[in-house]
């Protein structure tokens, strides 16, 4: 009895699979995706030979004055020239630890936070938020022992994630409130709410840090005068708090009904039902949010320049019209472009997960 | 026998209220935010007393005495503090509406790459998105201007583009329309081509709901649009004279010149704001779900008429309200002009006249009074059009 027999599986055709069949689904499909490719390629070929070129082949990577520098390719020598400025200001030379200190706590402080496995981590976390700004304003300013650096030498990178996380902090607590308030059932509350955070939003921030540095000093008796950072450090946060309020107003909405219902069947009392019930549960949600709203708030650091504070972009703005180094704005700014947006990019997609993981538990 | 049931005794204080709570709160936070106004209001006033400034409007009536880079109205240095304002606010305007317009193409055509199944092209879509929204808009001004822009050749060496434009360091040189004698018979026809196409549309749309034909409306209003003018250009002389720049000496004449400041933060905003319209035209199209696409495919429509009447109505509705609010960045990071030196509102009102009048409080109220205006009323306008399409639930 003879018995039948499979003949193998014909392999797939070799324009459906593999390189070619990827390059033909997704590259050359019809007539115009192939047209839509040669431009690409042909918009790739017009831009990255010459930008690598210049920035890499080209680029004058040592020295120590403009001379080292060709006129053909980038000169990174600026870079390296200025970059203890661009990243401290005017900080004393031999206090710059204090800042490396700061950052450094600041990141070793804040592990423990985005370890998942560590137990009781909000309450690590809380303890975090209290005790550290008071270490890293110790640090950065001074006294107790240590020199005091006024405010006037802070630059470079270091003012600007002051400026940037100064203002997240003190714009989240103000903000959470704003929104609260806003969907308060008392009139009054709910229309100062809304007018503050209506206002905040509809004008520009520079118009606000103007307001800052030529009504501030108005506004307040005569014997009181503000430090100039601390000025804009106020601009910033009552800024934020607008937009930080909105988002939480986003979270608080998309809780139901029921939650506040159920709170409230169980005796608990407005406070406590916000504070144990809804904001833990609207704050998730709008982590990713408050991410962006921080994100906006970072790169809006480098407005401060109109008020004449040195943060990171002022402080390469000024490098590039120096005269010792005239002619290398474009080396300066992209450099400029280049540090915004490592901070940026990583922190939103760093929001992106957190999305994703944050997601998984509302999925129906 | 049993007693007779009586409601329960009510024994809270006032305290426990609720609401003698809700009024003591309010009229705690009335006189706290009156207070601190009054608080605020006492101490300018002893401050403007003590440095002598006077307040209120009058300045506006004084004479300015200083020049304007650029004004889209008759300026001279005499002119009052109020004209200086209104300069201000038309440059602030002219970039803002300049800038809305190019962005919203760029990030249409991006956005739509972005979901194109073309590997590459939405690969390079994600990248321009990607690369320009994460550098501050501030540094891309800068970039354009100071990198770019002062970086460009005198007016001898200009960048040519053709015989009629030219880039060079004083800015962007234009050739500029001016009415000839066909102008108004072109202006005339043009308006009635604009009166047919409504009218045609009109009876199309009657005629198709009456009877089901359709009409090619785009095809016969384009055909009107360009071959009236046309016709009339023929009949009545051309329309315009184009004012060609042309070197003489040292710098251009005729043309129109648009100052490096303007193409500076034209140019970056469109760039920035683009990158964001570009996010919210890909999740617009994405939101709208698959099976409506199906839905429309099973209905034996066409890819084009699916695109035109079933997928862009719904994508608009997620579209419009996010881009409303990015239309009002841009009228907003306009004002960051002020850092390059183009006489926008903020520049020449919070900068240039404080400084010489030193009323800090009524230049920086007025010039955020004006944004704060602007912004209102588009996001009453946008209420108004989210509740006119939202979708009628059952």
């Amino acid at each position: 009895m003879s018995t039948h027999v499979f003949k193998p599986d014909l392999p797939p055709p070799t324009l459906s699979v593999g390189v070619l069949g990827w390059l033909r689904a997704n590259l050359f499909s019809n007539g115009f995706n192939t047209a839509l490719t040669v431009l690409a390629v042909y918009l790739i070929w017009l831009m990255v030979p010459p930008v690598i070129q210049w920035a890499v082949l080209d680029a004058n990577w040592s020295g120590t004055t403009r001379e080292d520098c060709t006129a053909d390719g980038a000169c990174w020598v600026f870079i390296q020239n200025r970059l203890q400025q661009f990243m401290y200001g005017f900080y004393p030379l031999s206090q710059r630890w204090r800042v490396d200190l700061t950052v450094l706590a600041a990141v070793l402080g804040a592990v423990p936070i985005f370890v998942r496995a560590m137990p009781r981590r909000w309450i690590y976390a809380i303890g975090y938020l209290l005790v550290y700004p008071w270490l890293a304003f110790w640090l950065l300013h001074g006294g107790l022992g240590l020199q005091i650096v006024e405010t006037s030498q802070w630059g470079g990178l270091m003012l600007t994630l002051v400026i940037a996380v100064v203002g997240i902090a003190g714009a989240m607590p103000l903000g959470i409130l704003l929104a609260l308030g806003r969907r308060s059932h008392m009139p009054a509350i709910r229309v100062i709410c809304v007018t503050f955070i209506e206002f905040w939003r509809g004008v520009p921030l520079i118009t606000v840090l103007f307001m800052s540095s030529v009504m501030l000093p108005l506004f307040l008796p005569e014997q009181i005068s503000i430090d100039k950072l601390l000025r804009a450090l106020i601009a910033v946060t009552l800024f934020e708090a607008a937009y930080i309020a909105e988002v939480v107003r986003g979270g608080l909405q998309a809780i139901p009904k029921g939650q506040y219902e159920a709170a409230g069947a169980l005796g608990l009392g407005y406070w406590r039902m916000m504070g144990l019930v809804i904001l833990p549960q609207a704050l998730k949600l709008v982590i990713p949010g408050i991410v962006n709203t921080f994100i906006a708030l970072f790169k809006d650091t480098s407005l401060v320049i109109i008020i004449g504070l040195f943060d990171l972009f002022n402080s390469i703005h000024q490098a590039t019209v120096d005269p010792a180094w005239l002619g290398f704005a474009t080396e300066g700014y992209v450099f400029a472009a280049a540090v915004y947006w490592i901070f940026c990019f990583g922190m939103s997609r760093y929001s992106m997960r957190l999305e994703r993981r944050l997601h998984t538990g509302h999925k129906r | 026998m049993q007693k007779p049931v009586t409601g329960p005794s009510v024994r809270g204080s006032m305290l426990t209220d609720p609401k003698i709570r809700a009024w003591a709160f309010q009229i705690l936070a009335v006189a706290t935010v009156v207070a601190v106004g009054w608080y605020l209001f006492h101490n300018t006033q002893s401050n403007l007393a003590q440095r002598g400034i006077t307040s209120g409007f009058a300045f506006l009536n004084n004479p300015a005495g200083f020049g304007i880079l650029q004004s889209l109205i008759d300026y001279t240095e005499g002119d009052t503090y109020g004209r200086v304002f209104l300069v201000g606010l038309l440059n602030t305007l002219l970039v803002s509406v300049l800038g809305i317009i190019i962005a919203t193409i760029i990030g249409f055509v991006v956005g739509v790459s972005r979901l194109s199944p073309n590997w590459l092209i939405s690969r390079l879509a994600a990248l321009y998105i990607e690369i320009f929204r994460n550098i501050p808009p501030l540094l891309q001004i800068f970039f354009w201007y100071f990198a770019v822009l002062r970086a460009m050749p005198p007016p001898r060496d200009s960048h040519a583009l053709g015989e009629a434009l030219f880039l060079n360091i004083r800015g962007l040189y234009l050739p500029a329309p001016a009415a000839a004698d066909g102008f108004w018979a072109f202006l005339v026809a043009l308006a009635i081509a604009v009166a047919g196409c409504v009218a045609v549309a009109r009876w199309a749309r009657q005629r198709r709901e009456a009877t089901g034909q359709r009409f090619p409306v785009l095809i016969t209003c384009l055909a009107l649009l360009v071959a009236l003018p046309v016709l009339a250009a023929l009949v009545a002389g051309s329309p315009f004279t184009w004012s060609v720049p042309t070197l003489t000496g040292f710098n251009f004449r005729g043309g129109w010149v648009v100052i490096p400041e303007l193409v500076a933060i034209t140019l970056a905003l469109s760039i920035y704001t683009a990158a964001f319209i570009a996010e919210i035209v890909r999740s617009g199209i994405q939101a709208v779900s698959h099976g409506q696409t199906e839905a429309a495919r099973s209905l034996g429509l066409r890819p084009g008429p699916i695109l035109r009447l079933v997928i862009i109505p719904q994508a608009m509705r997620v579209i419009i309200p996010p881009l409303t609010s990015q239309y009002l960045n841009l009228v907003k990071n306009s004002s960051l002009a002020a850092a390059i030196g183009y006489p926008d509102l903020v520049a020449l009102f919070a900068g240039t006249v404080l400084n010489q009048t030193g009323q800090a409080i009524e230049t920086i109220a007025i010039t955020m009074s004006v944004y704060l205006a602007i912004s209102l009323s588009i996001s009453l306008l946008m209420n108004w059009y989210n509740k006119r399409i939202a979708l009628v639930e059952r």
